[in-house]
């Protein structure tokens, strides 16, 4: 959910475009058009839609090798390596995958898939309703983590693939491994969940809240039909990411960046005295909210932390998690992080406990790391050497069948 | 999957795959970098999972293949339900853990047997470094008193009684010194102890 740190740019801005030593290079995005409705968990359905879609590496010829990536609150199909349509963005987890990266696309072929409802080239809020020829706006369905895995599935079938070696994701990405395990069990080798949670808590449900808050109060959401007065909430979505913002960081990592360092002190170091930014802190979070709310649709926003705070597998077992997950037939890698307090490590062992309940196969990694929720986009040796040499044990097994 | 092949196997790892029965589940807590569960897995085709501290290990584990679960053994086998093994390992790591009754309660909560391996104190050689003056410092327990993680030390004897009192039965015991296994006096002659139980 994190997307904090879309990876910084690159800074030089010498016109021929780099390719990084273990980068994917540039990626078209693909547009995959899909006409039978898709049912919802809500009861509604949406009639057609399009999934903007990223592939890097090559189908072995037996197509056991492709492994989904899924992504989080804020990400895209844009996983891995630059974008063609735009050379200055790199994938969101471009750290973890491409060739000779944990995620190898030299070995593996792997998918990244734009979310339904977001809003990077997958219809959403701001597509346009071809009952109405109008955006969809507030009359998009709301969706829940388990349509986009039906979503995804639909997908794999259209590029003819019965069985992902691995389905992995971080934060919310990782809610939709968990999910295509249960759903789809005989559809997944190895499910790979990070930084991630069988269910959000009350409090994850309370920033949310706070979040959504901000967005529907702004007078310029117009209920959600924005788009047709020419307007964006930017306000109340700026306000939405700095709340969310706050909870990717740990307190200690905040306290390092910026402490209690002044932006531009009066004379003598003295406050201001006034409520304009006083703290380096605060400069941060505006700008992070005000550049979000730039690229972000405040819909779409609405839309995914309503995904976040609906999905809860055991619901349907009366809370029990052991059974809602005895369906699961993959091998699990879980990791979390030590100083995550939005999904900390006791949501992961809650997972790791239901699995092994069911005799399931799993390995859990408890990374020490300072970076809280964010920690699963940063590049940590420990981190990325656990899912380096599981998915060298999946290589292994592609060579065997 | 060679690793196991290309290093000597311990004498203790056959000793304990002698008694594991094929295709059984075992959980080895404090595995290490995996070679017990990863030997098991290869010799009597078990269905393993350790548990694991250090990264690097955890790290090893992953490598070789074999389940790992990263915590720290001192807060418990929450984790794991009732009889959920059929046998739980303890190798080695007796010694330095701090709540001692409480894990050996645990392995038979968890799993239907327990083993569990310790250096002897009573090994003979310990007793003469302590009659010169010295704690013991040996191939076993490499450690100077200061930087030692073995902060529970015992003997057979110490271990049998601990056994009675936790009403643990013991069913097995092998005993080795650093090139054979002993059966005469094991308590002077043995470095290392082997033990398999169950609850009572």
């Amino acid at each position: 959910m994190s997307d904090s740190f879309q990876a910084p740019t690159p800074a030089s801005t010498s016109p021929p475009v780099a390719i990084a030593v273990g980068s994917v290079g540039l990626v078209q995005t693909q547009f995959h058009d899909f006409d039978q409705p898709l049912p919802l968990m809500s009861g509604q359905s949406l009639p057609s839609y399009t999934l903007a879609v990223h592939t890097y590496g090559q189908l072995n010829a037996d197509r056991s090798n492709a492994v989904l990536i899924c992504h989080a609150l804020n990400a895209s199909h844009h996983v891995a390596g630059l974008s063609a349509e735009n050379p200055d963005d790199l994938g969101w987890w471009d750290n973890m995958v491409g060739p000779g990266k944990p995620v190898d696309t030299d070995i593996f072929f792997v998918i990244g898939v734009n979310n339904l409802g977001s809003c990077f080239g997958s219809t959403g809020p701001a597509s346009i309703n071809p009952a109405t020829n109008r955006p969809w706006g507030a009359a998009f369905p709301v969706l829940t983590v388990e349509d986009w895995v039906m979503a995804q599935a639909r997908l794999a079938d259209k590029l003819g693939i019965e069985r992902f070696a691995a389905v992995m994701g971080g934060s919310l990405g990782g809610m939709q491994a968990l999910s295509w395990s249960i759903a789809c069990p005989d559809r997944v080798a190895n499910c790979v969940v990070i930084a991630s949670t069988p269910r959000l808590s009350a409090q994850n449900i309370a920033f949310n809240e706070v979040a959504r808050r901000a967005i529907i109060t702004d007078p310029e959401f117009h209920g959600g039909d924005y788009y047709a007065h020419g307007v964006v909430p930017k306000r109340g979505l700026a306000v939405a990411r700095m709340v969310g913002h706050i909870t990717y960081l740990s307190d200690s990592d905040m306290a390092e960046k910026f402490g209690r360092t002044q932006r531009s002190p009066a004379a003598d170091g003295d406050y201001h005295y006034g409520f304009d930014v006083e703290f380096e802190v605060e400069s941060y979070l505006r700008y992070q909210g005000e550049k979000f709310s730039r690229y972000f649709d405040a819909n779409t926003y609405l839309i995914i932390t309503r995904a976040l705070d609906y999905f809860d597998p055991g619901r349907q077992t009366n809370g029990d998690l052991t059974l809602a997950l005895a369906m699961a037939k993959a091998n699990f890698l879980l990791v979390s992080f030590s100083t995550d307090w939005r999904f900390p490590p006791p949501r992961s062992r809650e997972i790791v406990k239901a699995l092994l309940n069911n005799e399931a196969s799993v390995s859990y990694a408890e990374i020490d790391a300072p970076h809280g929720h964010d920690a699963f986009l940063l590049t940590d040796p420990r981190y990325h050497s656990v899912v380096r040499s599981y998915f060298e044990r999946i290589a292994q097994g592609l060579n065997h069948d | 999957m060679t690793e196991a092949i290309a290093t000597p196997v311990r004498r203790d790892f056959q000793r304990i795959a002698s008694w594991v029965a094929p295709q059984s589940r075992v959980l080895d807590l404090g595995c290490g970098d995996g070679a017990l569960l990863s030997f098991l897995q290869q010799q009597r085709k078990v269905k393993g999972i350790g548990v694991e501290i250090d990264d690097q290990r955890v790290i090893a584990c992953v490598q070789k293949g074999v389940d790992v679960v990263q915590q720290n053994l001192e807060d418990g086998l929450a984790l794991f339900g009732d009889q959920q093994f059929d046998t739980v390992v303890l190798s080695q790591t007796l010694q330095s853990m701090h709540h001692t009754e409480h894990i050996l309660r645990e392995m038979v909560r968890v799993g239907r047997t327990g083993v569990v391996s310790f250096p002897n104190f009573g090994y003979l050689p310990h007793g003469w470094s302590i009659l010169c003056g010295r704690m013991p410092v040996t191939k076993q327990m490499p450690y100077a008193w200061y930087n030692t993680p073995n902060i529970h030390l015992c003997t057979i004897k110490d271990f049998e009684d601990l056994c009675d009192k936790l009403n643990l039965h013991i069913l097995e015991r092998a005993t080795f010194n650093p090139t054979a296994e002993v059966s005469w006096l094991p308590n002077w002659r043995a470095t290392l102890a082997l033990y398999r139980f169950s609850g009572a």
